[in-house]
């Protein structure tokens, strides 16, 4: 079994007992439009744990140092900083308004005591600093206590301002700010592994920043057409390899991957590898494009892989073999004759996200109802929980849920037509060394933990 | 949150209370074996009609949705596609219409509605050029595309295009637009439609069930010109 003999690695999602941790967010049924979370993120220690949401506000949480004065704590994550990353704009130029919605946050590499991260909206990607101080100085010679300025005449005699503690204050920063180069939506960053550069995905380019420089950005992979009514398929997810610095993958609306490497050409219009299962005739719709359109793409951690999410699945890819996925994971089937409704009420146009464990060998992703399911990719065991008030009882064990697609409905099943579709779980993120999640429902998350852990 | 009719939030207490999550449409079901052949007409038609609706919808929007935009207008060349018999319609060149939809099921019944994508998308590509005028430095060092896009130059060309063939495409309704021209609307169809359809003392209301939607393509073309309110078009047979 992966992970069973490597270090540190815990086993992947099905011989572990999930339990409930922590739930932040308001209780209230009415949910405020802008405390919809968009975008979970764990820092590549896993110690932080940022939120954005559509509000355009960033929240940090940060993991509790075990503590022998309080067991049960357990390593929690508590409010560590919070602060508005992004505010609504209004492009005169376009009559248009800019949502502050936060579409992606990404970490980057610690290189010292600071923290850095990038969020972005539709238009704008911001470099964050986030710092901690608990020293002050005193002592100044030419302002008093109070900050009030001194007259420099009465200044007689000069000291060495001295350090002193004071209650720990964590300041976030804005350190660069990437605007201008966007034309459409912004849906995807990813943070090179030279951690130098960086990438921007919007609807039809890609673009190629440097982290220290903002008044340009180099244009890498462009697929809009000469004659816009040509136009067919956007771009809906992008990201960087883990390793090679110039190897990167984006997806598209009609369910394609294209591997592009920056050392081929500098315009990756033309890609190096061409990702595709061909269409399974017997389940063709109206609806096959829109289910097939991939709202997610991610590498595995050890860079052999990569993982897309459709409406229906999600497969593992193996980037050696381009014509057909080496893994498909059915999310929710049973949705598969609802696609009609769904296309009705837009649930269909819904982007999920997934995510790898640490150790590659479990992934996660969303689903309706507050469901979200795990699969174990060695056991082949896959697994249906729900993040609820109603399971949130410290440590209490989650119970697999089960959804009856038709005919006799079972106890403790839920038939597909009670899902509730407005409680839709579309981000959610797995730290990148122990089994513990947050899973994003609306305007809660939720943090779920092994219970060996 | 839009919710679909009949799905609740309560669960297993509420059975009675719930209707079918739209099990009644058993037509658009890929798994019917009825809907192996080719699906009714007439179920395609209320999936067409949805999905004119939300393409109008999303045109709508200030800032569309370029996404939901493309997977609209392709579902609904696929309905279009499966509706329209292979072999009847000619293909009819479109001067907007680019020769990369090479589609001759849909050419004649969607020049129409090509046309107004046209021009609307090319709209959209038409403020891009704008507001690429304020341009970022252009680095020379290592090949590559600095952000910008277009030239100036381009930009300037683009304000041209857009607006002229906004003008030939609607005909001759743009310049009639505060004129009321009802009584000659069936001359007006005229140059939009096929000319193999229908001669100038044809209504569009007078047509049989094929050209059903080319009337809802027309009232879509109207709203979308202004030219008519937001209202369902009468018409026989809906």
């Amino acid at each position: 079994m992966a992970g069973a003999g490597g270090g540190g690695c815990p086993a992947g999602g099905n011989d572990l007992q999930w339990c409930f941790s922590q739930v932040k967010g308001a209780v209230d049924e009415d949910v405020a439009e802008a405390d919809v979370i968009s975008t979970v993120e764990f820092s590549h220690s896993g110690d932080l744990l940022a939120t954005g949401d559509k509000g355009g506000r960033v929240v940090i949480f940060q993991r509790e140092q075990e503590n022998k004065s309080r067991p049960h704590s357990r390593g929690e994550y508590n409010v560590y900083s919070t602060f508005q990353s992004h505010e609504p704009e209004f492009d005169y130029l376009k009559s248009l308004e800019i949502e502050e919605k936060i579409n992606k946050i990404r970490w980057l590499p610690r290189q010292s005591a600071a923290r850095f991260l990038l969020s972005t909206n539709d238009k704008t990607i911001k470099l964050w600093k986030i710092s901690e101080r608990d020293k002050r100085a005193e002592g100044c010679n030419l302002q008093d206590e109070d900050g009030r300025l001194r007259d420099p005449s009465s200044v007689t005699a000069l000291r060495v301002p001295i350090l002193k503690p004071m209650d720990l204050m964590v300041e976030a920063n804005p350190r660069r700010i990437f605007a201008n180069a966007h034309t459409y939506h912004i849906n995807s960053i990813s943070v090179n592994s030279d951690h130098e550069t960086y990438l921007s995905a919007d609807d039809l380019r890609i673009n190629l920043w440097h982290l220290e420089i903002t008044d340009r950005s180099f244009n890498i992979v462009d697929i809009k057409p000469a004659n816009m009514e040509e136009l067919t398929e956007v771009i809906t997810a992008a990201e960087f390899h883990p390793h090679q610095c110039n190897v990167l993958v984006y997806s598209s609306s009609k369910g394609t991957i294209r591997l592009c490497d920056m050392r081929s050409s500098a315009l990756c219009d033309r890609h190096s590898k061409f990702f595709e299962e061909p269409e399974d005739p017997s389940s063709r719709s109206f609806f096959s494009e829109i289910i097939s359109s991939v709202s997610d793409v991610k590498f595995s951690h050890s860079g052999r892989y990569m993982m897309t999410r459709d409406y229906l699945s999600v497969k593992v890819w193996d980037l050696n073999m381009e014509s057909r996925p080496v893994e498909t994971h059915q999310v929710h089937e049973y949705l598969r004759s609802k696609l009609c409704s769904l296309y009705e009420n837009d649930c269909i146009f819904d982007k999920f996200e997934c995510c790898w464990n640490g150790c590659d060998s479990a992934i996660m992703t969303g689903s309706y109802n507050n469901f979200f399911r795990m699969f174990d990719r060695t056991t082949w065991r896959d697994v249906t929980l729900e993040a609820s008030r109603e399971n949130s009882k410290p440590r209490a064990s989650l119970k697999p849920r089960r959804v009856c697609a038709g005919g006799k409905r079972k106890k403790d099943e839920v038939s597909v037509d009670s899902l509730d579709f407005s409680k839709k779980i579309l981000h959610t993120a797995w730290h990148p060394a122990e089994n513990i999640i947050a899973v994003a429902a609306t305007n809660n998350l939720y943090i779920f933990q092994d219970k060996a852990n | 949150m839009m919710l679909s009719k009949g799905l609740k939030r309560k669960r297993e207490e509420e059975e009675e209370e719930k209707e079918a999550l739209a099990v009644d449409t058993w037509w658009l079901d890929p798994g019917h074996p009825a809907v192996a052949q080719a699906p009714p007409a007439v179920a395609s038609s209320s999936l067409f009609d949805l999905s004119v609706l939300k393409l109008h919808h999303s045109l709508r929007q200030s800032e569309p949705d370029l996404r939901h935009l493309v997977l609209v207008v392709n579902t609904l060349r696929r309905i279009q596609a499966s509706m329209a018999p292979t072999a009847a319609l000619p293909p009819v060149p479109s001067p907007p219409t680019a020769p990369g939809i090479a589609d001759n099921l849909l050419a004649s019944s969607d020049a129409a509605l090509s046309a107004s994508m046209a021009s609307l998308l090319e709209d959209l590509s038409h403020i891009e050029g704008l507001s690429q005028a304020p341009q970022p430095l252009v680095d020379e060092g290592p090949p590559g595309r600095p952000t910008g896009g277009a030239p100036p130059s381009l930009g300037a060309l683009d304000l041209l295009g857009p607006a002229t063939g906004c003008l030939l495409d609607d005909g001759l309704e743009g310049l009639f637009e505060d004129i009321d021209t009802s009584m000659y609307d069936s001359e007006l169809w005229a140059p939009a439609s096929e000319g193999h359809k229908s001669s100038p003392e044809d209504g569009p209301g007078k047509e049989e069930a094929p050209e059903l939607d080319e009337a809802e393509l027309d009232y879509l073309m109207d709203v979308l010109v202004g030219t008519q309110a937001l209202e369902r078009p009468p018409g026989p047979g809906r």
